[in-house]
């Protein structure tokens, strides 16, 4: 849950704000004509999101052509322009490529089994009995509001290379299954969290874990919407389950899973915390995404902020053209 | 095989398969807690101990006299809760002001507003690491929990006056009108009116922005480098020491860590949930 803020809209369309009642210019008790309380209202929070928001965003984007070393941060000498050099040096590191392909790589597996699961969940809950299904929503809600640093904690736990559940009950399988399987029987001792690629399967797993259930509740919802009569005649004309997941379910949920996938592709995208974790600080230089990437060159000794902020730009980039679609389509159909 | 036998044999199924996810999901979670219980001698082993069988209080009394870092997980604790509720007093005062100017009143420059609420909330924070960093060295904020509860406030607003424009939407125009005929002044009607029936989704509001600012680790991480001005987050990454980690110790401040956050998620979930749906379904 690092990231309640990007959490969607809860749209209230039915009762549109109205025109203040009052004559204009009445001024009445607050000494403000009419007119300006609204924007009055807006000042702080226009302050804010100017300050820590659009001001540091816009920022970035130019000291990412800036040299912003330890003589710039402490003063002593002025920023200096360097044009395109913080791109040519991190385009020319492979550290940019890999993390680049983990972040990717990542995001599409972690929100396509996140979409998957959650929505199997969801289905599930629906069809199951009251009693069942309440039990359930209240057990998934405890691995949804574990905070991610500690989801990451408990995973690191989990696969824990001595003493770890995983390494034990991976040991548990008869042999010959487990050398048929990974090619070897013995999984004591096994580090999990040393290289890239395992790092990254135990994380696309504490990912998932932590976010499925906001997928199923989110679904369930919107199953509840669904008038029964479709189901009754699609059971009339003997439809099968996935056709009718096809045919019915799939098509009238389709706002609901627009939402869920771009909120997935925001979280995971950007995951810091549990990989952080996971890889127990910024160490393992083949395991960084573009988040750590960019935190590991602005704040190493000595610090690079420019390079850092060209890879916060990239990350940001990409972002917003893979979010952009969702705004627009957001912004055309809500009625504001 | 009778169409009875095979509803009861997909029934039996269904509540098999729900339990097999129910204990996916809990059991991570009830690890986390019984290593927090258990005795060294049952943590660190290649055996399985389902259950602390001496059950012992010694990792948390660990934690909190001895601590880490140089100090008892209360510091970071109190911390935490210090970042966290600066973050929703602040939060709660600016996005109930704005909240009420674009679900009350119709203004030039309102949808752009809305707009740029939307537009923010798609930057990723991680991006607005090094600029905050600097500025919040530039204003003396720097090792301060101050500076923290600031960035906090920019990372929540958008997000919680989206939410609670829906709430200040929701209250019945008619109420205020009522009050306002009778005499209230703008004021008092927001106060005595208004307020009261938004409370219970401010109250909401607040919980997520709470929540946020109790996880966050990235700014925690850079804008404090005095160990006493850590918060929970950054504070537990220091047990994982050179020699060995201790695990009871780990457990039990995860466990501390996420208790405030799993009762208080249990009490908003349903609003999320519906708050999400709703404004997807009807689109």
């Amino acid at each position: 849950m690092t990231d309640m803020s990007t959490l969607a809209p809860g749209g209230e369309r039915s009762s549109t704000p109205g025109r203040p009642r009052r004559p204009r210019g009445r001024t009445k008790a607050s000494g403000l004509p009419v007119w300006s309380i609204p924007y009055v209202l807006l000042i702080p929070g226009l302050l804010v999101i100017g300050a820590l928001l659009l001001y540091p965003m816009v920022q970035v984007g130019i000291m990412a052509f800036q040299k912003v070393g330890l003589a710039q941060i402490s003063g002593r000498r002025p920023t200096e322009w360097v044009g395109l050099e913080n791109f040519t040096r991190i385009f020319d590191s492979e550290i940019f490529w890999s993390a680049l392909r983990n972040t990717v790589v990542f995001a599409v597996v972690a929100v396509t089994l996140t979409l998957v699961v959650g929505t199997a969940v969801g289905v599930l809950l629906n069809n199951l009995g009251r009693k069942m299904s309440t039990f359930l929503v209240v057990g998934i809600m405890f691995a949804w509001a574990v905070p991610p640093v500690a989801q990451g904690i408990i995973w690191k736990w989990l696969f824990d290379a001595e003493a770890g559940v995983i390494n034990w009950a991976l040991n548990l399988l008869p042999d010959w299954l487990s050398s048929l399987l990974f090619g070897r029987a013995d999984w004591t001792g096994e580090p999990w969290l040393n290289d890239a690629w395992s790092i990254y399967m135990v994380l696309a797993l504490t990912v998932v874990w932590a976010s499925f259930p906001f997928i199923a509740v989110s679904v369930l919802a919107g199953l509840k919407g669904i008038p029964s009569e479709l189901y009754e005649a699609a059971k009339v004309d003997g439809a099968s389950a996935w056709r009718t997941f096809r045919k019915i379910t799939f098509p009238l949920l389709k706002p609901v899973f627009a939402v869920l996938t771009v909120l997935s592709i925001i979280w995971d995208f950007k995951v810091f915390s549990q990989l952080y974790v996971l890889m127990g600080g910024p160490a393992n230089r083949e395991a960084f995404n573009l988040s750590v990437y960019s935190y590991a060159e602005a704040f190493r000794s000595p610090p690079r902020m420019g390079s850092g902020a060209a890879i916060a730009l990239v990350l940001t980039v990409i972002l917003l053209i893979v979010t952009a679609v969702y705004v627009r389509q957001l912004v055309r159909q809500e009625d504001l | 095989m009778t169409p009875l036998a095979r509803k009861r044999l997909g029934k039996v199924v269904l509540n098999a398969t729900a339990l097999l996810v129910f204990a996916f999901a809990i059991f991570p979670v009830y690890w986390m807690v019984s290593t927090a219980f258990k005795a060294n001698d049952q943590i660190f082993t290649t055996e399985f101990i389902p259950f602390p069988t001496h059950f012992t209080f010694e990792h948390v009394e660990r934690v909190l006299t001895e601590g880490v870092a140089g100090n008892s997980i209360w510091v970071y604790l109190r911390n935490s809760a210090i970042v966290a509720l600066g973050t929703v007093l602040i939060g709660a005062v600016f996005s109930l002001l704005a909240a009420t100017a674009v679900a009350r009143f119709r203004f030039k420059g309102r949808n752009t507003f809305l707009i740029l609420l939307l537009v923010v909330q798609m930057i990723p924070a991680e991006a607005l690491l090094i600029p905050l960093f600097l500025s919040v060295k530039r204003l003396g904020l720097y090792d301060q929990l101050l500076g923290l509860i600031v960035v906090n406030v920019g990372l929540t607003l958008p997000f919680g006056i989206w939410m609670l424009r829906t709430f200040v939407a929701a209250v019945p125009k008619t109420l205020e009108e009522a009050a306002w005929i009778d005499g209230a002044s703008r004021f008092t009607t927001f106060w005595k009116v208004l307020f009261p029936l938004v409370a219970p989704g401010l109250v909401a509001t607040s919980i997520f922005s709470f929540i946020t600012a109790w996880n966050e680790l990235i700014f925690a991480l850079v804008l404090m480098s005095e160990s006493s001005g850590y918060t929970m987050p950054v504070a537990i990454q220091y047990f994982f020491g050179q020699k060995g980690t201790d695990w009871g110790a780990i457990m039990a401040s995860s466990t501390m860590m996420t208790i405030p956050v799993v009762v208080f998620f249990l009490l908003v979930q349903r609003r999320m949930v519906s708050g999400l749906v709703a404004g997807a379904v009807k689109g």
